[in-house]
């Protein structure tokens, strides 16, 4: 007899994605030159997967998540932003 | 209280001292009744509601999935083409886990279209995961509605269940039937408490992918549940009977069964007319017995066996067809004797298809002829004269 | 990128100074590099902000976010079928009412543009009928993509997609977009919206105005992507706004059936700026006759930027 068969599979906890690191993914990586930065924010916006973090115009992306789209670099206004490939 | 009243509306006052908190059904002859009944309480306030009159039988059914899930006791009806439509959202609604109930005005289904009874309809989700009971009378039609919550919202059980209730043979013919009494209910039925339900105060993610690596487990759990179902069936079925006074429920029952040789098999309504039958034969000096089903899902295999096995010939009275392969409660009971070391002899017949009349002298009939030859998927009362169109 | 619109857009964000909190979609989700579909979600759930509760539809956006044992969203969320989000949303709302827990969470039922303009539009009229206070998002991707880029009823006027190919005897899909604002807004609900993603501060100034008020809303997002379009992924703002600055993609607001605000065109754009942006529809460029149809596609911009004012 089984201990329970209660439902299982069915709910997963929230935002529990981040155990599975998207950074793998990555041929270029954005570098963030923090020369020109005027804080705008709009790299902040612009990431679809939200990892874009800082402040006093100091920003950066999670490595463990980005993957390497190139959007924030593209919108920066005052191309702050550049992307590299990643040699690793 | 003992009241004289439609089936349907008998249904309804069940399902009205059920207290659900969400209601959705779309028309469909012949379970109307059912719903016009439920939306006139709550226009008037009896029944503290929320009726979503929907747009299809497929959004009905969506919609007390989404009511379910949020933490609400939902309740829908349909029948034939209805339930066909909304089978994607059955399955869905099995496998998610949530223990909606659903009456089922058998109806046979589309096409031809006949808008009568047969159990057609009921079939097609055999194989969902849905808890199935039949009704043989209204009484029992009310009855198994108030159990089917208890049994789905046991938190081991936690599955939808579907009372059948023949349509227009039960929703439409008017029998005295005991009400239950909605203090009682509050006892036997407690206000639904979900495990797990959406709230922003525990939010979870329902609904997931299950990639190869994660979805035989949940079937096997699935398969689990179902199983264990059947204790609990016998169990509801019980205090049921300690609380209003009659068993009413529970996997299936038996009639004039002691030392019968023959055993006539079925489920629904027609039960009605053969245990008349059986009466007439025992009159007559035969060793006849009834076993009727009560529960098709799970499907009472042990509880069948233990009737039967001192039975010598099985002759079974069925409503739907596998066409292809046969009767579908002929081929299940036969399952039943497998690997046992006495195998009675089995016949089956097909009765009543889309809403025919089943006389007494039918039953007698076959049951005679059974006797003499093992017949297997015979149509009783075919229109010999009639076939030959079309051809 | 316009330089009206970027001061615009640069002026809300840099209003924010305040610490940046992790998205309400986390990451860790599969979306391709530079998804549209989800950037489009990450913007209408942090704009909502926690109290909500979700439905969605089967595709991409589900997909990706809830494969066991993992899930992107933070907040309550359930995916059901295909074809019946807005429908359990429907059920999800009633509870809410009928548990006396309205006052919890704003609902918020989300599909692609298969599940709410095709398989789905029964129940997407049903709710709207109904008067459920339900914010109903269409991401707007033109195709059914988790499926592999089939056409959908939204996927405009010859754009090359794998159920509707251009090929030796044909530009693509032969009928321009079915035009879901307006028939979401022809059952008389309080607010009908599109949007772009490229437009995000936009976006989310919609969503908060939706929410603001009672009873069925609609937001429709355009959402390139570069998987299905077939253009690079770091260009899907771009893609985005150069769409409506052709007039291809009308942003505007409806409210109780009458049109209320729309997105003025600055400086208008050839579609032809458009098209050779995105594979899907290079046949228009490479193919003899290429010129015509490109005109045509050019009719249909000038036909929407006359009927909803946009310049």
């Amino acid at each position: 007899m089984p201990k329970s068969t209660r439902p299982e599979g069915i709910a997963v906890k929230p935002g529990s994605s981040k155990e599975y690191k998207t950074g793998s993914w990555r041929v270029k990586k954005p570098v963030f030159k923090h020369e020109k930065c005027n804080d705008c924010r709009i790299c902040v916006m612009v990431c679809p997967d939200g990892v874009i973090f800082g402040e006093d115009k100091k920003y950066w992306a999670d490595m463990e998540f980005c993957k390497g789209c190139g959007i924030c670099a593209e919108e920066c206004p005052v191309k702050d932003i550049e992307m590299e490939l990643e040699v690793r | 209280m003992k009241k004289v009243l439609e089936g349907s509306r008998a249904v309804a006052e069940a399902v009205k001292v059920c207290r659900p908190n969400v209601i959705s059904a779309y028309p469909i002859t012949p379970q109307t009744h059912i719903v016009e009944n439920l939306s006139q309480m709550v226009a008037d306030g009896d029944l503290k509601s929320e009726f979503i009159n929907v747009e299809s039988e497929f959004a009905a059914a969506s919609v007390i999935l989404g009511a379910s899930v949020t933490g609400a006791r939902t309740y829908s009806t349909t029948t034939s083409q209805g339930l066909l439509l909304m089978l994607e959202v059955l399955f869905n609604i099995a496998g998610l886990r949530l223990p909606v109930s659903i009456t089922c005005a058998n109806r046979s289904v589309s096409a031809p279209i006949n808008i009568w009874n047969d159990h057609q309809d009921a079939m097609t989700i055999r194989d969902s995961g849905w808890i199935q009971l039949y009704a043989e009378d209204c009484q029992e039609a009310a009855d198994m509605q108030i159990q089917a919550y208890k049994i789905g919202e046991n938190p081991e059980i936690s599955l939808p269940v579907m009372v059948n209730m023949d349509g227009f043979i039960l929703t439409h013919a008017f029998e005295p039937v005991e009400l239950i009494d909605p203090q009682m209910a509050d006892k036997f039925l407690p206000t639904y408490k979900p495990n797990r339900y959406l709230t922003t105060k525990d939010p979870m993610t329902f609904g997931i992918l299950a990639e190869p690596a994660y979805y035989m487990e949940t079937r096997y759990r699935l398969v689990q549940a179902v199983d264990a179902a059947k204790s609990v069936i016998e169990e509801v079925a019980n205090e049921f009977n300690q609380m209003f006074g009659r068993y009413s429920g529970g996997l299936v029952d038996k009639y004039r069964l002691e030392g019968a040789k023959t055993a006539l098999v079925g489920m629904g309504s027609v039960v009605g007319t053969m245990r008349e039958v059986v009466d007439e034969l025992r009159d007559k000096g035969q060793n006849v017995g009834l076993l009727k089903v009560r529960a098709f899902r799970p499907f009472p295999k042990e509880a069948i066996f233990d009737a039967l096995k001192d039975v010598d010939t099985i002759i079974v009275f069925e409503k739907a067809l596998s066409l292809g392969w046969g009767g579908i409660l002929l081929n299940e009971i036969k399952t039943v004797f497998y690997g046992k070391r006495k195998l009675p002899r089995l016949c089956g017949f097909l009765v009543g298809l889309g809403g025919r009349d089943i006389p007494n002298q039918s039953i007698i009939d076959a049951v005679k002829k059974a006797e003499s030859e093992t017949v297997e998927d015979q149509f009783v009362d075919l229109r010999t004269e009639l076939i030959g169109i079309g051809e | 990128m316009e330089k009206e619109e970027s001061t615009m857009d640069k002026k809300v964000a840099t209003k924010k100074k305040e610490p940046i909190v992790e998205s309400q979609v986390a990451p860790g989700h599969r979306a391709c590099a530079g998804c549209g579909e989800l950037l489009a979600a990450r913007l209408v759930m942090d704009a909502a902000g926690k109290n909500v509760i979700a439905t969605c539809a089967t595709g991409c956006l589900e997909v990706v976010s809830s494969a066991y044992p993992q899930s992107a969203w933070k907040m309550p969320w359930i995916h059901s079928l295909f074809e019946n989000p807005a429908a359990v949303a429907s059920g999800i709302e009633a509870a809410l009412r009928a548990l006396g827990r309205e006052k919890e969470a704003f609902v918020i039922a989300q599909g692609g543009d298969g599940s709410t303009a095709d398989i789905g539009i029964g129940c997407l009229s049903g709710m709207l009928e109904r008067g459920h206070n339900i914010l109903y998002v269409c991401y707007d991707n033109e195709a059914y993509m988790n499926t592999g880029v089939q056409r959908s009823g939204l996927t405009p006027f010859e754009a090359s997609t794998s159920t509707a190919p251009s090929g030796e005897i044909s530009w693509g899909k032969t009928t321009d977009k079915k035009p879901m604002p307006e028939i979401v807004a022809a059952h008389g609900i309080p607010y009908v919206a599109t949007a772009s993603v490229g437009y995000y501060a936009d976006l989310q100034k919609k969503v908060k105005k939706a929410l603001s008020i009672q009873g069925p809303k609609y937001i429709q997002i355009h959402c390139p992507c570069p998987l299905g379009w077939i253009h690079d992924p770091a260009l899907t703002i771009k893609v985005a706004q150069i769409a409506v600055q052709t007039g291809l993609i009308p942003i505007f607001e409806m409210e109780n059936g009458k049109i209320t605000s729309v997105r003025k065109i600055i400086k208008k754009r050839p579609v032809e700026d458009y098209l050779k942006l995105q594979g899907r529809f290079r046949h228009l460029l490479k193919k003899t006759g290429g010129e015509d149809e490109i005109k045509r596609i050019q009719t249909i911009a000038d036909h929407n930027i006359e009927k909803y004012h946009l310049m």
